[in-house]
């Protein structure tokens, strides 16, 4: 019996042998690549289980922060109920299981306090009990954000609010949004099931549309075409023929119709005033290679680059649009492309901007939705800052645009009227753009205002707000217009709180000596 | 009592080896307290006594029940359970979740010692089961198949393995784990000649007559049932491998080694094909990336927790096991990797090498075949049950719920497996006491 014994005790030996295999494969030879997996939560427990600071609005709202808890983790984050759905998509959330995301990801080490900046002030504080940890400050506002959200409703869509002197985002909320609280439950089956609910919910709640969603920009895109003519010297009183239509080149008689067939033409404000597409896809056509490339002055095939610190996660998306050197062989796309439709998709973001570029006599800020990070003394240790993004048009250029733009909304003709505001100049351009056969078309409206001084860029998104018909060319001058009306309104009525990142920066002489 | 040389050298490795076992546990439970703070942890004079106090009753119940037995099974059996014990206070620590189960684990290592000095008081000659072997058997299978039973069986986790009394739930699969390798040990030994000799002649070749395979047969329509009706898997796979590994060491024929690996084949693809959970058990070891929020979750955190380890791990009380499903019973080995490292985890594997070559030495050592060929079975349970939960952790096979033997959380695996080393050290002792029967010295390495 005893060779039996010793053959079956020779087996267990090779069975235990290749269990210290595979230990060393793991924990040797795959132990750097499963320790950083991305899908491995003792990457972000490390931060979730030390204190982590809180992140506030630019008018003082704490929409992020940790509370104690009694469990292994030791601190829950916490994003308080009234604000939860309104800055999810800009604010994110650190989740043990499935990561983190927006602003609690892109400032993660400052909001831990593992920043070098962080942590050598609190080197200085060494009678400092508490974590050196950083505070956030969002450059956005909670009653700009709510103002949106009231505005917007229950239909789907985007609303964004740019300073237009610092490219601050002061509101960039989208619908549907979701609750980030469920997400970080330390119970993770919970966790679990609300994401899931989510991931199974219409419309992808959990998509910032502002940013990361590209859509049709319509008629509102007549702005950058109507830019990059008077850019390039095309005559401004050039008279357009009155028509209901024209034929498209290279296609066999395929035809561009005006909205509900109407007849229109003359000047190139004329054809502004009252979103003509004949006139504007002549001039696209007459731009030709010149539309392409005029497009990427105001950031359309380039993804804004991202200016660390801005904020945005996920990253801003690319809005995209006919591609250098292929006018030659695709005349109608680039036609239709010059009134928003065909290959132009961009973000609700990209059309603020270009609202912006007007705005500000042609300059296109960063935009950054993280005004600065505080230490525990409130001082500032970091701090984001205007840079230069775009010189998308000249000042000349830019003022024309602005009469253009004033006009669309001033004049009896103009197609934007629901956003006049007794006693403030309100510049914008509608769109209504259409997107899938069948679906209702998106309601679309930049704007600016004050006209005479800017100081907001505001762009509005309506998902399907449209409607088709003969009615169709009003829609988004009647869905969207009001919406960025309201904002201006609130805007204006809204003092400006003072920001928290405009005291002292950082210095070392402050810490008593 | 003046004991014999071999008795108290025996006997002093065992008491020496103990206190490094007391030093590692208690200092292995100081380490968890100060991961969290520079406290001592309020109860650490109380534990020293506790674990001090039970390896002291099992050494004195030894001394003096089994004075002769092998000196180093005791103190690895306690090695494992005690750096078991140190896991599952640091997960209560971290978590209210495993919060009770420290203080219950510690009083079920006291009933694990109070059975094992009880085994060998009342077992004086192991072959009071050859005498009773059919008793044996009935209570072995009535225990397998008790978690069937209405009204007591209870289904925790998709496998219906368990049986509760109000409150009280064990598994009796564990006991019956005893009284089963006693019973093959018996019909064994009994059926040896038979089984050995029995062919048919068919021209020129010599098959094994259906009679021969008839046990093989059996033993693996009973492992089915249990597959079929217990969805467990590893309980069958383990009964089934023991009784296949006692049928060769006892009758060395390959013929049963061919047929065991075509019934584990055929077992095995009809079980594929017949049941979705073990369907999903090996869906889950080839990819468990496919579904890594659900079924693959805990692989998946097995394998995160093991390569987060590292070569030296992060310490005793600052990794993240609690991440890992069920890291205090099946996947507890997760847990030691990845606070232990290579090196713990090595070192966890190394010790159960050594107990079970240590019990297979008390086999090979010992002189009357029944004890010989049930100490084996022992050895070989012990060390199959350990490979099949070591395994599927660390996605070697694929993965069967079964506890890690004296390391994992659970009173009904403790109890049974201390059972099983009060058997061992019993065979142990009488192989050294009665050095006469076939001429031999206790302790030589003959075959």
């Amino acid at each position: 019996m005893n060779s039996g014994i010793r053959r079956v005790g020779a087996l267990m030996i090779v069975l235990f042998l290749a269990l210290v295999a595979q230990l060393t494969y793991l924990q040797v030879g795959r132990s750097t690549s499963l320790a950083n997996d991305p899908r491995n939560a003792r990457r972000f427990l490390r931060d979730i289980s030390r204190d982590r600071g809180p992140i506030i609005t630019a008018d003082g709202v704490i929409v992020a922060l940790s509370v104690p808890s009694n469990d292994e983790f030791k601190h829950q984050r916490v994003y308080p109920p009234d604000t939860a759905r309104l800055f999810s998509h800009i604010v994110g959330y650190q989740s043990i299981q499935f990561g983190s995301s927006g602003v609690e990801a892109a400032y993660s080490s400052d909001l831990a306090g593992r920043t070098f900046t962080l942590q050598a002030g609190s080197l200085a504080d060494v009678f400092a009990t508490k974590q050196p940890v950083g505070t956030v400050v969002l450059t956005l506002s909670k009653v700009i954000q709510q103002a949106a959200a009231n505005a917007l409703g229950f239909r789907a869509g985007a609303v964004i609010v740019l300073d237009v002197q610092t490219g601050g985002v002061i509101a960039a909320y989208s619908t549907p949004t979701y609750d980030p609280n469920p997400l970080v439950s330390h119970d993770q089956k919970k966790a679990l099931a609300a994401r899931e609910l989510l991931l199974a919910s219409p419309g992808n709640p959990l998509l910032p549309r502002s940013w990361a969603e590209l859509y049709p920009p319509g008629s509102t895109f007549k702005t950058v075409t109507a830019s990059i003519a008077q850019q390039n010297n095309v005559d401004v009183d050039k008279q357009f023929p009155v028509v209901d239509h024209l034929i498209l080149p290279q296609t066999n008689g395929v035809p561009l119709y005006n909205f509900g067939k109407e007849k229109c033409g003359g000047s190139m404000l004329d054809g502004f005033i009252v979103s003509c597409n004949t006139t504007f896809a002549q001039i696209g056509f007459d731009l030709g290679e010149t539309f392409a490339t005029g497009i990427q002055n105001f950031g359309v095939q380039t993804a804004p680059p991202l200016l660390s610190g801005s904020g945005f996660d996920p990253p801003i998306v690319a809005s995209t649009g006919p591609q250098p050197g292929t006018f030659a062989l695709n005349q109608p796309k680039f036609m239709q492309a010059a009134i928003g439709q065909n290959e132009v998709a961009v973000t609700p973001l990209e059309m603020a901007l270009v609202a912006e570029a007007v705005a500000s006599g042609g300059t296109i800020v960063q935009p950054h939705v993280v005004d600065c990070v505080l230490d525990p003394n409130d001082r500032v240790v970091k701090r984001v800052g205007t840079h230069v993004y775009k010189n998308a048009i000249d000042a000349k250029t830019a003022d024309t645009m602005r009469s253009f733009m004033l006009a669309v909304v001033n004049d009896p003709r103009g197609t934007g009227t629901a956003a006049q505001i007794p006693g403030v100049q309100v510049a914008g351009k509608t769109g209504t753009a259409e997107n899938v056969p069948g679906q209702n078309p998106h309601a679309w409206f930049i704007a600016f205002a004050p006209a005479d001084h800017p100081r907001w860029a505001v762009a509005v998104l309506v998902e399907h707000g449209g409607k088709n018909g003969p009615d169709a060319e009003a829609t988004g001058g009647r869905v969207a217009a009001p919406i960025a009306k309201q904002m201006i309104e609130t805007l204006l009525a809204t003092p400006t709180p003072a920001s928290r990142c405009d005291s002292s920066p950082p210095s070392t002489s402050s810490n008593g000596r | 009592m003046t004991l014999p040389l071999v008795a108290r050298t025996r006997r002093r490795a065992e008491l020496s080896l103990g206190l490094i076992v007391v030093a590692v546990t208690v200092g292995g439970y100081v380490l968890v307290a100060l991961a969290n703070g520079p406290q001592l942890p309020p109860d650490l004079y109380a534990l020293l006594a506790w674990v001090f106090g039970l390896y002291l009753v099992a050494h004195l119940a030894v001394r003096r029940l089994a004075p002769a037995a092998d000196g180093t099974l005791l103190p690895l059996a306690a090695m494992l359970n005690g750096i078991g014990f140190v896991v599952i206070a640091r997960l209560g620590d971290a978590s209210r979740q495993y919060h009770a189960q420290a203080r219950v684990q510690s009083l079920w290592v006291a009933i694990g010692i109070g059975v094992f000095v009880v085994t060998l008081a009342l077992v004086r000659d192991v072959r009071v089961f050859q005498r009773y072997r059919y008793i044996t058997l009935i209570l072995g299978l009535g225990f397998l198949l008790l978690p069937l039973a209405p009204v007591i069986g209870r289904s925790v986790g998709g496998g219906r393995l368990w049986v509760a009394f109000g409150s009280l739930s064990f598994e009796p699969s564990e006991i019956a784990k005893v009284l089963l390798v006693a019973f093959f040990a018996a019909y064994l030994v009994d059926k040896r000649e038979l089984l050995t000799q029995g062919r048919v002649r068919i021209g020129r070749w010599f098959l094994p007559s259906l009679r021969d395979l008839g046990p093989l047969f059996l033993a693996w329509g009973v492992s089915l049932i249990v597959l079929a009706y217990e969805n467990d898997v590893g309980t069958s796979l383990l009964f089934f491998g023991v009784f296949a590994a006692m049928l060769y060491m006892s009758t060395r024929r390959a013929v049963y080694v061919v047929g065991t690996i075509v019934l584990l084949i055929v077992g095995a693809y009809l079980a594929y094909k017949a049941f979705g959970h073990v369907r999903v058990r090996v869906t889950n070891w080839i990819d468990p990336w496919k579904d890594p929020h659900d079924k693959g979750l805990q692989p998946i955190q097995g394998w995160y927790a093991l390569g987060s380890g590292g070569i030296g791990g992060t310490g005793l009380g600052l990794g993240s096991p609690w991440l890992v499903p069920d890291a205090a019973t099946d996947f507890i080995f997760a847990a030691i990797g990845e606070e232990l490292g290579l090196v713990g985890s090595i070192g966890v594997v190394a010790a159960f090498l050594l107990l079970v070559g240590s019990a297979y030495r008390v086999a090979i050592d010992a002189t009357r075949p029944f004890a010989k060929l049930f100490a084996a079975g022992i050895a070989t349970i012990i060390g199959l049950q350990s490979f099949l939960i070591l395994g599927g952790v660390t996605r070697l096979i694929p993965l069967t719920g079964i506890t890690l033997p004296f390391v994992s959380y659970g009173g009904s695996s403790l109890v049974a497996n201390f059972a099983l080393l009060a058997i061992m050290l019993r065979i142990s002792d009488d192989t050294a006491r009665n050095p006469a029967v076939h001429g031999r010295v206790a302790g030589e390495a003959a075959a």
